[in-house]
């Protein structure tokens, strides 16, 4: 079925549109096959609105005169669209078929199957071409900037063709001793053949950050010598290392009946494993669920609103997914001990705690390219199922399947890094916020399908944009800057008390008044800066503290002047 | 002196409560204003001083091990632990400290003893209430001064200069006094030149069922008329009307719109001092939960209902500020004395309309203003003196909170930041200085405190640099200086750097407005080095024509220009200053401030980039994370967590 079938009113003029904070427009409103476009129609500087539709979450049409009179004459209708970006617009619609039209073609468009019918497989900005590099790391080229590697580790394409693990990237970083043939039997022993594979080393000690599923024990415990022995390659010659399991004793027990497990300390004998009880899948998503809808409703007194914030449980989440990157962070930092981390599946919690530990102990994480670049290996590559968990948002009224919102707990939880330590990280709050958007609904096809194999399969690389590269590129990178960053070489430690924790007022009151008055002050911030570095000249903006050298500079700039004279 | 049973207590231990590992040892020492610990070890001495008048309370806890803990909770919300080996010790502390805290008269408070090195005299010249009046734009055509009060006897909680309208004699004063609690009649509190709408304050009328008076009744009226763009006023009783009408049994109450000509009346539900005073108790202890969960935090901070009672503060502001800037109509505020509720509930609005109560100096003229001369009962609310619990109520923290609250929604209207609002916050408690002490501007007479003690404000604004917002914005045109701030529930914030001040693991680690501050402050030093280049060059140029003119080499003239440039400089404001005092001077600033930073996050974190790992501070702020959520020890092994593989008693199979 071509797109356009589910198409039948393309076009109604003088419709009516809502949105927070502004005075109500009229205009023009267009149906594409995956945007939505409201244009005011003025000569001069008209104003338009263009929504991808697939960030549409939800809709909710009431059509008066919905029986009976089915053509009468100014009969309307109004349909509130709900955002994956959690922007709520209503638009009043003339004529209540047009009106029923476009709620269906919203309801079918916004909500395709089919990767390759998404709208990043149509965008085609001019100024881009679709041949360039795609994606901004990868496993070899971190293996290649990371001396510490070379000498203990190696690449292993083991999974070139998707077959011993279809979620891993087709190349991983494993101990140098352990064989492909011993990987594919720890693959058999772990969970969607997930395992244990280096996401981090650390630079100033040499100690890793693991990641894996968990190996499939069973009720009567199987063992697996391989996996036993890739483990003990890990660690080679120091005592111990630790596991830390996502799930509570009681969860990693359980799933000893269905198959999963842990690894016991028998046959694991210099790991010691630590529990740490991580919420996922339906939970999570109804947790923000639970929490958008706290947000969106404004009349609630002031007490109402802080039980249901604690009922929704999701600044708990943040809470431990910080806590347990900082447990992480302490194994590796300060006890010098490397670390596997896993819950079940290692797809989501794995993946959050992993990424926020390297983004608390490396400087180069907190860069915008080692950012983006950490994402796109521990996330995109490693085989965090965007399609499945970004398929629905906060607002949807569709029956849950695999949604759940890791990923944004992920910026929520770096997002408060950066509340704690505001000079620390080269990108700004403006990042997270982009990052949160794109990943539901975007025009670049970085966060499409499930993992590698997919996108491979679909073409992904050969015929979308990658999101990565044009956050990047030099005239919009300046907003993704943190004016303030001072490069620190130390581990930025969070503090994880409930006092420390705030709610993302700038993700989850993003439309209300609130957020507007923050964006003041976020301009304000850039042109104090901007000005010092007018009158400081170039060489004093690279976030160097002042030396002599750049202190002349005015002087100099003057001096020249003088011999002009 | 004669309360101090026991000036010196050698091998105390100072618990630190984030960290036992940061606990000291050292001498504790009391003086007569201090109770001063000083830690052991010759390389950094460790000094804790603590004043008596900020204590609230000292508590004894049960013998541990190591010796007899006693708890000393401050008014700054710091919670100091000592452990003393000696029980009779520890007793003789607490004695002495408990005593020390309450003093019985004014004359043992800090302030009278306090004697920095500044003009006394001088320091209570800084504010001048006259000029803050005539700033507004008083006296005019339709309001003056009425010396009724200088002696303080129409009203002893007034001050004695108070402004009326022109229209009103004095029998119509003393008769409206008469009619009102305390004698505080209806008088101004603030005058918006542009549109001369007022709010005035009073306490509530006697009116009890039906009471009714003549010249209170007038002096509304002239109220009403001194504005004369409106037809009628509002009268706020900021308490909830079940606490009015249970008043009018005692003879009191509230205006009946039926008796005053054109009033409109409301009614606004801030709660009185003691159901603030159970509130903020509660809050104090959510804040110094330590470790609690997620759930325990926010529940806590709910059932506290702090937040819903500032909420009904800063709703009765806004409503006033309304009414003011955008109606034109003047507001009467009463609550039942007149001095709390209506101080925080006037000055809050004023804040809200006026940006000058947005700068330093505007904050300080505001306090000065509608708290100290209006009669706040510093000396009862705060618990100066050893009295009447029941008194005690934190009456202007709300007012501060309110202002903070305000500073978050609105980060570039304020030219102070937080830091100040925590130093009057401070001050307040301290009684460093006299500003805050006694009820009334005649009781500070009476005592002589302009004579015998300092002035805060002059204090403050010397630091005034601490204090700065480097958001601030100065012009404000664009929304007429009115504030419309959001009473969204999600708007009110947990003040976490006023109740969890000294709990330095709480807050964040770099500060985006010092930064700021230091960006800004150098751009300004570059523009002032750039101006006086520019200057030069003038100078140089006229040097220039000059020798064009006596028509000497191109190349002489650059050469003779590039010497005479240093001695030219140290001539008019010397770039030699430059060169020392900026390159040299400026850059060490900063390198000290990074330094300093990074020495916070090293002892913080214990977090060395190079050194060894055996750094005794090490340990610090990381213990945290694995004591946190499930209550294992830190680190736990796995005795803690119990394997569950290990042996036959593993949960499935009990």
């Amino acid at each position: 079925m071509e797109l356009s079938e589910h198409i039948k009113t393309a076009n109604v003029e003088d419709v009516t549109l809502r949105r927070p904070f502004h005075p109500a427009l009229r205009g023009t409103l267009c149906v594409t096959s995956h945007h939505l476009l409201f244009s005011d129609r003025k000569d001069e500087d008209s104003w338009q609105l263009l929504i991808l539709l697939r960030n549409i979450d939800a809709t909710e049409k009431s059509v008066e005169n919905l029986f009976g009179y089915p053509r009468a004459v100014g009969s309307s209708g109004t349909i509130t669209i709900k955002c994956k970006d959690l922007l709520v617009l209503q638009l009043e619609i003339p004529g209540m078929e047009e009106c029923l039209n476009i709620a269906s073609s919203i309801e079918a468009l916004s909500a395709l199957e089919s990767v390759t019918e998404m709208y990043p497989f149509f965008h085609r900005p001019s100024h881009l071409t679709l041949h360039g590099p795609w994606g901004l790391s990868s496993t070899e080229k971190y293996y290649k900037q990371t001396e510490r590697l070379w000498d203990r580790w190696r690449v292993s394409t083991v999974n070139s063709d998707y077959s011993v693990c279809p979620s891993y990237p087709h190349a991983v970083i494993v101990p140098r001793e352990v064989d492909d043939e011993k990987l594919v039997q720890s693959a058999r022993f772990r969970q969607g053949g997930r395992f244990p594979v280096l996401s981090y080393c650390h630079h100033r000690n040499g100690m890793v950050i693991m990641r894996s599923s968990q190996p499939l024990t069973g009720a009567n415990r199987k063992r697996c010598k391989e996996d036993e022995l890739l483990l003990q390659a890990v660690i080679d010659g120091s005592v111990l290392g630790y596991i830390i399991d996502l799930r509570s004793t009681q969860q990693a027990q359980q799933a000893r009946m269905t198959g999963g497990g842990f690894e016991s300390k028998s046959c694991y004998s210099h790991w010691k494993r630590i529990h740490r009880h991580h919420e996922r899948g339906k939970v999570l998503q109804e947790s923000l669920i639970k929490l958008v809808e706290a947000c969106s409703d404004p009349s609630h007194s002031v007490d109402r609103w802080l039980s249901k914030l604690e009922n929704s449980k999701w600044l708990s989440h943040v809470h431990s997914a910080l806590s347990t990157a900082g447990l992480v962070v302490e194994c590796v930092e300060r006890d010098g001990h490397s670390v596997l981390v896993h819950g079940s599946e290692g797809t989501d919690s794995t993946l959050v705690v992993s990424s926020l530990a390297q983004l608390i102990l490396h400087p180069a994480s907190r860069t915008l390219t080692g950012f983006l670049g950490l994402l796109e290996r521990d996330w995109i590559q490693a085989g965090h199922p965007f399609q499945q968990r970004c398929a629905h948002s906060a607002y949807s009224h569709a029956r849950l399947k695999q949604e759940c919102p890791s990923f944004l707990l992920l910026l929520d939880c770096v997002w408060q890094v950066w509340r704690q330590f505001p000079l620390a990280l080269e990108f700004s709050e403006a990042l997270l916020l982009r990052l949160a958007q794109e990943v539901y609904a975007s025009n670049y096809g970085t966060f499409l399908c499930n993992n590698e194999q997919e996108r491979c399969a679909a073409g992904v690389k050969e015929n979308t944009h990658c999101l990565f590269q044009s956050l990047l590129s030099p005239d919009i990178e300046e907003q993704y800057l943190n004016p303030l960053y001072e490069p620190t070489d130390l581990a930025i430690w969070p503090s994880v008390h409930p006092q420390s924790l705030q709610l993302w007022t700038g993700l989850f009151l993003r439309w209300t008044e609130y957020a507007q008055n923050m964006e003041e002050a976020r301009e304000e911030v850039w042109s104090i800066v901007k000005k010092h570095r007018e009158r400081a000249g170039p060489d004093r903006t690279n976030n160097t503290p002042s030396t002599h050298c750049d202190t002349l500079t005015p002087f100099e700039n003057l001096m020249d002047e003088l011999t002009i004279l | 002196m004669e309360h101090i049973r026991m000036p010196k207590v050698e091998n105390v231990w100072l618990v630190d409560r984030s960290s036992s590992r940061r606990t000291q040892v050292g001498t504790l020492y009391l003086t007569a204003t201090h109770t001063i610990f000083v830690g052991k070890g010759s390389e950094n001495r460790n000094e804790l001083w603590v004043l008596h008048s900020l204590v609230c309370n000292v508590v004894k806890h049960k013998a541990s091990q190591s010796g007899y803990p006693l708890l000393i909770h401050c008014k700054n919300f710091q919670v100091i632990q000592f452990i003393i080996p000696q029980e009779s010790d520890c007793h003789d502390v607490y004695i002495s400290l408990s005593r020390l805290s309450r003093p019985e008269k004014y004359e043992e408070l800090y302030c009278f003893s306090f004697n920095p090195n500044a003009e006394r005299e001088h320091s209570w010249d800084f504010l001048d209430m006259k000029a803050e009046y005539s700033r507004m734009g008083l006296p005019n055509k339709q309001w003056h001064v009425t010396p009724i009060n200088r002696e303080y006897r129409v009203c002893d909680t007034y001050p004695s200069d108070l402004f009326v309208p022109k229209s009103v004699t004095l029998p119509v004063i003393v008769g409206s006094s008469k009619f009102r609690s305390r004698g505080r009649f209806p008088t101004l509190s603030y005058y918006c030149k542009e549109n001369h709408a007022t709010i005035c304050r009073s306490s509530q009328p006697l009116s009890g069922f039906s009471a009714r008076c003549l010249e209170d009744e007038q002096m509304l009226q002239a109220i009403m008329k001194s504005n004369p763009g409106s037809r009628f006023m509002y009268v706020v009783d900021t308490r909830p009307k079940l606490n009015a009408m249970a008043n009018r049994a005692a003879g009191k109450g509230y205006e009946n719109e039926d008796n005053y000509c054109n009033i409109k009346f409301q009614f606004i539900g801030i709660e009185n001092i003691h159901v603030m005073r159970n509130s903020l108790q509660k809050l104090i202890e959510v804040s110094a939960l330590r470790s609690p969960t997620m759930r325990e935090f926010l529940l806590g901070l709910e059932n506290s209902d702090w937040l819903r009672h500032i909420k009904s503060i800063m709703e009765a502001g806004i409503f006033i500020s309304k009414a003011v800037a955008e109606e034109g109509v003047s507001v009467l505020v009463h609550c039942s004395d007149g001095w709390d509720r209506t101080a925080q509930v006037c000055s809050v609005a004023s804040v809200l309309l006026d940006p000058y109560y947005r700068t330093l100096k505007g904050l300080m003229v505001l306090i000065e203003k509608d708290w100290v001369s209006f009669g706040h009962k510093f000396s009862h609310r705060c618990g100066h003196l050893d009295g009447e619990a029941k008194e005690v109520s934190p009456v202007i923290d709300q007012f501060l909170e309110c202002v903070w609250q305000f500073m978050d929604q609105f980060p570039c209207s304020f030219e102070y930041n937080e830091k100040f609002l925590i130093s009057i916050h401070n001050h307040v408690y301290s009684c460093n200085y006299g500003n805050f002490i006694c009820n009334s501007q005649k009781e500070r007479k009476e005592l002589c405190i302009k004579e015998k003690t300092h002035s805060i404000w002059p204090h403050l604004w010397e630091d005034k640099l601490d204090f700065m917002n480097p958001l601030y914005k100065a012009d404000q045109s664009q929304n007429q200086g009115l504030l419309r701030p959001s009473t969204a529930p999600f708007c009110f914030k947990y003040w976490r750097r006023l109740y969890n001040r000294f709990d330095r693991e709480l807050h964040p680690r770099q500060s985006e407005m010092d930064c700021l501050m230091t960006i800004k402050e150098e751009t300004q030093q570059l523009e002032e080095e750039l101006d006086v280049y520019e200057q030069k060059l003038a100078v140089l140029g006229k040097e220039r024509a000059k020798t064009l003119y006596m028509q000497k080499g191109l190349l002489d003239v650059k050469h003779q220009m590039l010497w005479s440039l240093p001695l030219d400089a140290s001539l008019v404001n010397s770039p030699q200053d430059y060169i020392g005092g900026f390159i040299g001077a400026a850059p060490n600033v900063f390198t000290l401030q990074q330094g300093e930073r990074e020495s916070t996050e090293l002892s913080l974190f214990g977090d060395k980039p190079k050194s060894d790992a055996d750094n005794s501070d090490q340990e610090s702020g990381v213990a945290d994370f694995s004591s946190h959520s499930s209550g294992e020890e830190s680190l736990p092994s796995e005795d803690s967590v119990k394997d569950p593989d290990s042996d036959e008693t593993g949960p499935n199979r009990a």
